[in-house]
């Protein structure tokens, strides 16, 4: 069962409260379409949800292709920030945008509760 | 695939959004239904079956915003099991223009269509040609016009 849209605000609110994190956002992994966001301004929400989810799809090929299942979490590192995925099982997204020295395994701990969390 | 058009001026803008988007089927057209550009179509016949419902459906949702008091919808989404089509009128120098976009679920989502139709609307304005009229169409030249249009728009 899928939380309450309610409760997705909090899921955020937790990955956003990490130090160095800009921005999280639910995104529906199938059409690229931002379901809930708290972003700083600046950053494009439906820029980064749209390629998110497209570059999804092609990396859940990739990891059928390479016969290692589905992927659990990706961490792209770039030079002025990173982006931070957590696929859930009801096809959505829990994306994380942070500055280049973010605590990943702490933004990885919050995303993977708010994929509890949202289902 | 080819991308094609009557009025050149919207070819470039659309081989852009073909590529980005990854489209797999476009009309830019007037609300009328009259095609200046298509990507991906290989028949005439299509072309004109599908300009003909693009252009009456936005006319339908233009006729339900008007009696909502409501300004026209901006787009209208359809998604089926494998294919999306993305309905939207954009604002150019040679006045209202619709854009059918027909894409696969497994190559590009709404999500994509939507972002880069906003640089397809951009791009169309920044290059359509300012203070145009729209030419009337007599119903004499009509059939003439149409074939002359399918002709440049298959290569012929």
């Amino acid at each position: 069962m899928t939380a309450p849209a309610a409760a997705y605000g909090k899921a955020l609110d937790l990955i956003t409260r990490v130090r160095s994190v800009r921005g999280a956002m639910l995104v529906s992994a199938e059409d690229g379409i931002v379901v809930a966001e708290q972003l700083m301004e600046g950053i494009k929400g439906p820029a980064v949800s749209a390629l998110a989810a497209s570059l999804a799809a092609r990396l859940q090929r990739a990891m059928e292709a390479a016969g290692v299942g589905a992927s659990l979490f990706w961490h792209l590192q770039a030079e002025q920030g990173a982006l931070l995925v957590v696929p859930t099982s009801g096809g959505t997204l829990v994306v994380a945008v942070a500055e280049p020295d973010v605590n990943v395994g702490l933004v990885r701990l919050e995303l993977l509760r708010a994929a509890e969390v949202v289902g | 695939m080819t991308t094609r058009a009557v009025e050149t001026w919207t070819l470039e803008p659309l081989v852009k959004f073909v590529k980005e988007a990854g489209a797999r089927l476009v009309l830019v057209m007037t609300s009328a239904g009259q095609v200046l550009a298509q990507h991906g179509f290989s028949r005439a016949v299509d072309v004109m079956s599908a300009a003909a419902l693009g252009a009456a459906i936005m006319a339908s949702t233009d006729e339900m915003a008007r009696q909502l008091r409501q300004p026209p919808f901006a787009a209208l989404n359809h998604q089926g099991e494998r294919h999306g089509i993305f309905l939207a009128g954009l604002a150019t120098g040679r006045g209202r223009l619709v854009a059918l976009v027909v894409y696969d679920l497994d190559v590009s989502s709404l999500g994509l269509v939507q972002l880069f139709f906003e640089q397809l609307a951009t791009d169309l304005q920044a290059a359509s040609p300012k203070e145009s009229v729209p030419k009337q169409v007599l119903a004499a030249d009509f059939e003439r016009q149409l074939s002359d249009s399918l002709n440049t728009l298959f290569g012929r």
